[in-house]
């Protein structure tokens, strides 16, 4: 079942306009040191990666560990240039693949 | 001496002594009731007030796409009954837990979805506390936001508020505490850095920084049972039901805020 | 009897004991040491001054699977002048890195929000680093509570 995104982008911007981006995506990172009811470890599984484009260019690039709580939220900002879209790539253990993308206009 | 009479006095005296003892734990009068919302960090406040940073709106969305969804031999989707949720669900989860004439007691929100999926719908029932429960229940609840909690003066749901009274008070477990001791006597007090809330379940289903999950009112209550020790009743016992409907009625009149976050 | 119920303040230890495996088992890596060498990681030799980045975090946390953390580094990201990486770590969690974010003059303002896990009581510490090869940093001392009623998973 794919992981359920949300984000946030203003549908319009003035060029030059810094704008703000948001995202959150269930997962439930879980952080390897954990151990179930019987003792045994529960193997890690978590989000390792997260690329946001604009227009294909690379924006915002985060390698996340452990550390980052389940359903990672993220905000980040980003000068509008142009119209087009922009994409978001949630990547990690277990060959893990989440797209998600949104469009923007600029005026 | 006539054992009936014998009987009935004894009766007599239990009864007013459990009023007694109900009436001896203090409840908070009802302008004083405050949801637990207001003791948190600011952070923790802000991913609640954010639907665009609350975790638990990952659920409500799942939850529409199930709303959505054709299930069961029936073939039908929930919207193909009761149409958009916005307006037919909207104050819905204020009222509930709500009486079912056909088990003649009432029932809660889950309950009531799995009645419907399989009476309706002809689908298999969600399970407790599954995904797909927490996803659809959440969504229902969500359209309720902003709406008062129930009076809950259906004459039938009476007996059944009364015996959800009796668990609030009853003591329990190896601390032998009751609810009403943490939850009415000392509520906005320190308990080992946590401030006791009044435990009112305006929230409902909640994301739980604790268990960085979406969960229901029903788990909580068996994690309170823990807490002190208690054996927790079995999944879908109806003394939950009984102490859901005890505890909502508790909170008539306060805004439903779900989905909430708490810590 | 209540009152010395709610009144003592008792040790972590206490309700530690008996605690189902919910909690984070901490490794013996877990040191101030170990988050040092995650950080000489990324700036190698290069010194690390105090200064222009600020690390958000609540100083006193409710609960540690879940803290809003806010970075933010003064800079006017231009071409010339921007913010490469801002990473932050830990002291105490089993693992020093938590996260690691590569911006640039596209980013507009260097600053980013998320949310972090935190096994204990201890040091955060943010570094950035600049498009002219400088170093800085912050870091917050944060204090976590640990919930009064422990519970079993469900």
């Amino acid at each position: 079942m794919a992981a359920r995104t949300l984000v946030n982008v203003p549908p319009k911007a003035k060029r030059g306009e810094v704008i703000q981006i948001r995202t959150l995506i269930s997962h439930a990172m879980e952080n390897g040191f954990r151990h179930d009811n019987m003792g045994k470890p529960i193997p890690r599984d978590i989000i390792t990666s997260f690329v946001c484009s604009y227009n294909g260019e690379t924006i915002f690039d985060a390698t996340l560990h452990p550390a980052v709580s389940a359903n990672p939220f993220l905000t980040f900002h980003t000068v509008a240039t142009e119209s087009g879209t922009i994409d978001f790539k949630w990547i990690g253990d277990n060959g893990f693949s989440q797209e998600a993308s949104a469009k923007i206009t600029v005026e | 001496m006539n054992r009936r009479l014998v009987a009935a006095g004894v009766a007599g005296l239990l009864a007013i002594s459990a009023a007694v003892a109900a009436a001896l734990a203090a409840e908070i009068p009802l302008d004083q009731r405050r949801s637990s919302y207001e003791d948190m960090s600011p952070g923790n406040k802000a991913m609640q007030d954010d639907d665009t940073a609350n975790p638990a709106v990952l659920f409500v969305l799942d939850g529409e796409a199930l709303w959505n969804a054709k299930a069961g031999a029936s073939g039908k989707s929930c919207a193909d009954c009761h149409g958009d949720a916005a307006t037919s669900m909207k104050g819905v989860a204020a009222r509930y837990p709500a009486f079912d004439n056909a088990l003649r007691r009432p029932v809660d929100l889950e309950q009531r979805i799995n009645i419907s999926r399989e009476q309706n719908q002809k689908a298999a029932p969600f399970a407790f506390e599954s995904k797909e429960m927490l996803a659809l229940s959440t969504y229902i609840a969500t359209q309720s936001r902003g709406e008062p909690i129930s009076q809950f003066d259906d004459p039938r749901l009476r007996p059944f508020i009364e015996k959800g009274r009796a668990i609030f008070h009853q003591r329990q477990g190896q601390l032998n505490l009751s609810c009403a001791q943490c939850h009415d006597d000392n509520w906005g007090k320190s308990l080992a850095g946590n401030i006791i809330p009044q435990a009112h379940p305006t929230g409902y289903p909640i994301y739980r920084l604790e268990w960085q999950n979406l969960g229901s009112l029903q788990r909580r209550l068996r994690n309170c049972m823990t807490g002190i020790r208690a054996e927790p009743y079995p999944f879908g016992a109806p003394e939950y039901v009984d102490l859901e409907l005890f505890l909502m009625w508790r909170a008539r009149g306060m805004p439903m805020e779900t989905p909430g976050v708490r810590p | 009897m209540l009152d010395k119920l709610f009144g003592a303040r008792p040790t972590r230890r206490i309700f530690l004991a008996g605690a189902a495996s919910l909690m984070i088992v901490r490794p013996a890596a877990a040191t101030p040491q170990a988050m040092a060498a995650a950080i000489r990681q990324v700036a190698g030799e290069a010194e690390i001054k105090p200064g222009k980045i600020k690390l958000d975090l609540p100083p006193l946390v409710e609960n540690g699977n879940s803290v809003a953390t806010t970075v933010k580094v003064e800079s006017p990201m231009t071409a010339t002048d921007y913010v490469k990486a801002i990473h932050i770590s830990t002291e105490k969690n089993p693992q020093p890195n938590v996260i690691s974010v590569k911006l640039g003059p596209r980013s507009g303002k260097a600053e980013f929000q998320t949310r972090i896990r935190l096994a204990d009581t201890q040091q955060v510490v943010a570094i950035c680093e600049m498009s002219d090869g400088t170093f800085w940093s912050d870091k917050v001392d944060v204090i976590l509570t640990l919930s009064a009623c422990l519970e079993d998973p469900v």
